[in-house]
């Protein structure tokens, strides 16, 4: 079933000689290929994987909020090449009030929408990118959603006389680690509504 | 030729103008194509012909607003949507109904989250909610019954507040 | 945020620009999408689509759920092939929690998934048809559907949103009768596609507006991350079944279309030769379907069978635990590329190792498909517009998620 793991050896043994100094050991994880790149580093490690490796489709461009950890997000580009299995994921740590990065869409022209997501989802700011507001929450909307800290937002239904836990609340949580009992019904992230 | 009081009863239908209005308004009920998620999905095969909504009078879907006289809002309400939403609603002309098809419609759902309207009654008064995560075809036919009964009594939910 | 009916004109130099508001409202957007366009007369000069109308909040949501209570989250983002959405969805949990299902289970999840491609497909065939006002077409190939939507109705007990993948398996055994019931919707399948193509493929008014219209070069297709019948509507081989195998894939025999025509014709041949290949792959499912389990074995992550509560005590801490817990998969992130029938869908899963996913990120096809829209329409007339968007085959859930 891990046909996906063949080509790993290959693709990071031809990246390696290209790969400027502010950049972690590739490594193969659950059938994909992940390198740990600088910001600073970013464009250089993509245009690499388009030009030298011929990686040509920008598959994904997603990131998630690694909160309590610092740096906080982690923005993940998944590249591949069309009508071939090979396969880089190329992950990129960013902090700050707001998070910067530089913009993907002049090697990929896929990451427009993509770019214009994580700016509205989580705030990360692409510095370079010709249309950069929101793309699903309205114009004038503040905060940004997949933010951990930012509340869900669960309205409880209005009984008369009572205010119901919302779902969030009643459906347990169990922190990692956790044996039978210890978890609670706290759900993680943020404040409560 | 006219005998009795009783000749007349047998050949001669009285009825109210009201009355003949609103069983012509219940038998032709022409909804505006507002399908939104799933609920559309399902929707349009009521329309196709195994369900057939046509032979209930909802024989054309318009597209505009201002030719329709039923808003099915089926599927999720998002905040960007609602808007929309209402401005359509505004456009269409009385007498004007609302049915909210599906749990998203009705009261948000699935989704009890910062993206989705709790309830589509909270933009426009609304009618008739159908159950259903999605609605079977027969929910809706039946829902539009129910709402075809109404019609015909006369009384919508905003005769009834 | 209002939409506007008609345009504001604007006047340049060459001529006078037309700026048009076409939906979120619109019988021909396929779903509450918004596209501006800029009109020089008939021709659209720019086009940009808005989307966000259906935006639902459910990755934030995902994040507060069990992995099991996700399911029924995952079956609504590309409501059109929910069991292609819980099959992405449950390779990345599996992969992280480093487990398969048994092979009657893969069996049956390749079973589902592909007459869920045929369903979706014949969606498309109604849509798409309905949009160029060929009803006769829209009829048949909903009342096609239904025939499939009666399978997913006697396996799971839904039409759509079936809620029947768990992780490590699925959740119930094939019902009696259901083998039969799928091989006489699948003989019946390619006299009803002869059909169709007799209807569309041989119809002038068909091959006039499909022909030709909405080109898509092949560059432009992998530069904006196309991928599904739009990306092998441009001439590439690219199918996530072949390239890069999963779920028990590369055990069956089939064929992926290709057409290097790249206009919205060749989408449509690519979807209907996708139709005959996905019955292919089902009928060899249901010759081979292997006996045994239909749900890994493992106790932390499947629940015991019934009779194991009454004599063992282990199962019914296990029971409990998996009930009122759910699975724990271990921290990491994982992501597996799958087809569904818009293009490349996958997940990428973060767990920390408790019981709801960190992030779960849908990759979503629709969302990279519609990138090529004004790559397809600009510089063509109006009217393609709507045959654009229906060749693209778009789901509005999976965009906005």
């Amino acid at each position: 079933m891990d046909r996906q793991a063949v080509n790993h050896e290959s693709l990071l043994d031809r990246l390696r000689p290209h790969v400027p100094w502010g950049l972690t050991t590739p490594r193969e994880e659950r059938g994909r290929s992940i390198i740990f790149v600088t910001v600073g580093a970013l464009l250089d490690v993509l245009g690499a994987a388009r030009d030298r490796l011929g990686l040509d489709m920008l598959v994904d461009l997603t990131a998630w909020d690694r909160i309590p950890a610092s740096p906080r997000f982690e923005v993940v580009y998944l590249l591949g090449r069309a009508g071939s299995a090979d396969r880089l994921t190329v992950k990129v740590q960013a902090d700050g009030d707001p998070p910067r990065l530089p913009t993907a869409t002049g090697l990929y022209r896929a990451a427009a929408f993509a770019e214009r997501e994580v700016y509205d989802m989580f705030g990360v700011v692409f510095d370079g990118h010709p249309d950069l507001r929101r793309i699903l929450m309205p114009d004038d909307w503040e905060g940004h959603p997949l933010r951990r800290d930012y509340s869900l937002s669960e309205e409880p239904v209005e009984f008369h006389g009572h205010t119901p836990k919302v779902p969030s609340a009643i459906i347990p949580y169990f922190p990692p680690g956790s044996g039978s009992g210890s978890g609670g019904t706290t759900p993680p992230g943020g404040p409560q509504p | 030729m006219i005998q009795s009081e009783r000749d007349v009863e047998r050949n001669v239908l009285t009825t109210t103008v009201d009355r003949v209005l609103n069983w012509a308004r219940a038998g032709s009920v022409w909804p505006v194509q507002f399908g939104l998620a799933c609920c559309a999905i399902e929707m349009i095969a009521s329309a196709a012909s195994r369900f057939d909504i046509a032979r209930y009078g909802s024989e054309l879907f318009r597209a505009s607003p201002r030719q329709a006289d039923l808003m099915i809002v089926a599927g999720r309400v998002s905040q960007k949507m609602a808007p929309v939403l209402r401005h359509i609603y505004d456009q269409m002309l009385e007498p004007k109904w609302v049915i909210a098809m599906g749990d998203c419609a009705s009261t948000g759902g699935l989704y009890n989250n910062y993206a989705v309207v709790q309830g589509v009654d909270k933009v426009v008064p609304v009618d008739v909610y159908i159950a259903g995560c999605p609605p079977r075809p027969e929910a809706l036919l039946h829902g539009l019954g129910l709402l075809q009964n109404l019609i015909a009594r006369g009384a919508t939910a905003r005769q009834l507040r | 945020m209002k939409s506007t009916a008609a345009g504001t004109g604007t006047n340049h130099a060459e001529g006078e620009v037309l700026t048009l508001n076409v939906g979120p409202q619109h019988p021909g957007t396929h779903g509450v999408l918004r596209v501006v366009v800029e009109l020089d007369g008939e021709i659209i000069r720019r086009a940009t689509p808005e989307i966000g109308y259906l935006h639902t909040g459910i990755e934030k949501q995902m994040e507060a759920r069990t992995y099991l209570q996700n399911v029924t989250l995952v079956d609504r983002i590309e409501y059109l092939a929910s069991y292609n959405e819980e099959m992405a969805f449950y390779q990345a949990v599996e992969r992280l929690l480093g487990v398969e299902p048994p092979p009657r289970a893969r069996a049956i999840r390749i079973l589902m998934c592909e007459l869920n491609r045929i369903g979706s497909h014949l969606m498309f065939l109604a849509a798409g048809t309905l949009d160029v006002n060929v009803t006769s077409v829209f009829m048949y190939a909903m009342t096609d559907r239904e025939k499939y939507l009666d399978l997913s109705e006697m396996l799971s007990g839904q039409r759509m949103m079936p809620g029947y993948f768990r992780p490590g398996g699925v959740a119930q055994d094939l019902p009696d009768g259901f083998v039969a019931a799928a091989r006489t919707f699948l003989d019946g399948l390619p006299g009803r596609l002869d059909e169709y193509e007799r209807l569309l493929s041989d119809n002038l008014i068909w091959r006039e507006r499909l022909e030709g219209v909405a080109p898509l070069a092949r560059e432009d297709a992998i530069a904006l991350g196309a991928t599904g019948p739009v990306l092998r509507g441009s001439g590439i081989a690219h199918d996530c079944r072949k390239l890069l195998p999963y779920g028990g894939y590369d055990e069956y025999d089939f064929d992926v279309p290709v057409r290097a025509e790249g206009d919205a014709y060749a989408r449509y041949l690519v979807r209907m030769e996708e139709m005959r290949q996905s019955r292919r792959i089902a009928l060899q499912v249901l010759d081979r379907l292997p006996d045994g389990p239909i749900i890994v074995d493992d106790r932390k992550i499947a629940l015991p069978p019934r009779a194991e509560l009454a004599r063992s005590m282990e199962a019914v801490i296990h029971q409990f635990k998996l009930v009122s817990e759910g699975i724990h998969p271990p921290a990491g992130d994982s992501y597996v590329a799958t087809e569904s029938p818009r293009g490349e869908k996958g997940y990428f899963v973060v767990s920390d190792g408790s019981n709801r996913p960190v992030r779960a990120h849908v990759r979503a096809p629709s969302f990279y498909n519609l990138q090529t829209l004004p790559a397809m329409i600009e510089g063509h007339p109006l009217s393609d517009l709507v045959v654009a968007i229906a060749s693209m085959d778009i789901v509005l859930g999976d965009i906005d998620r």
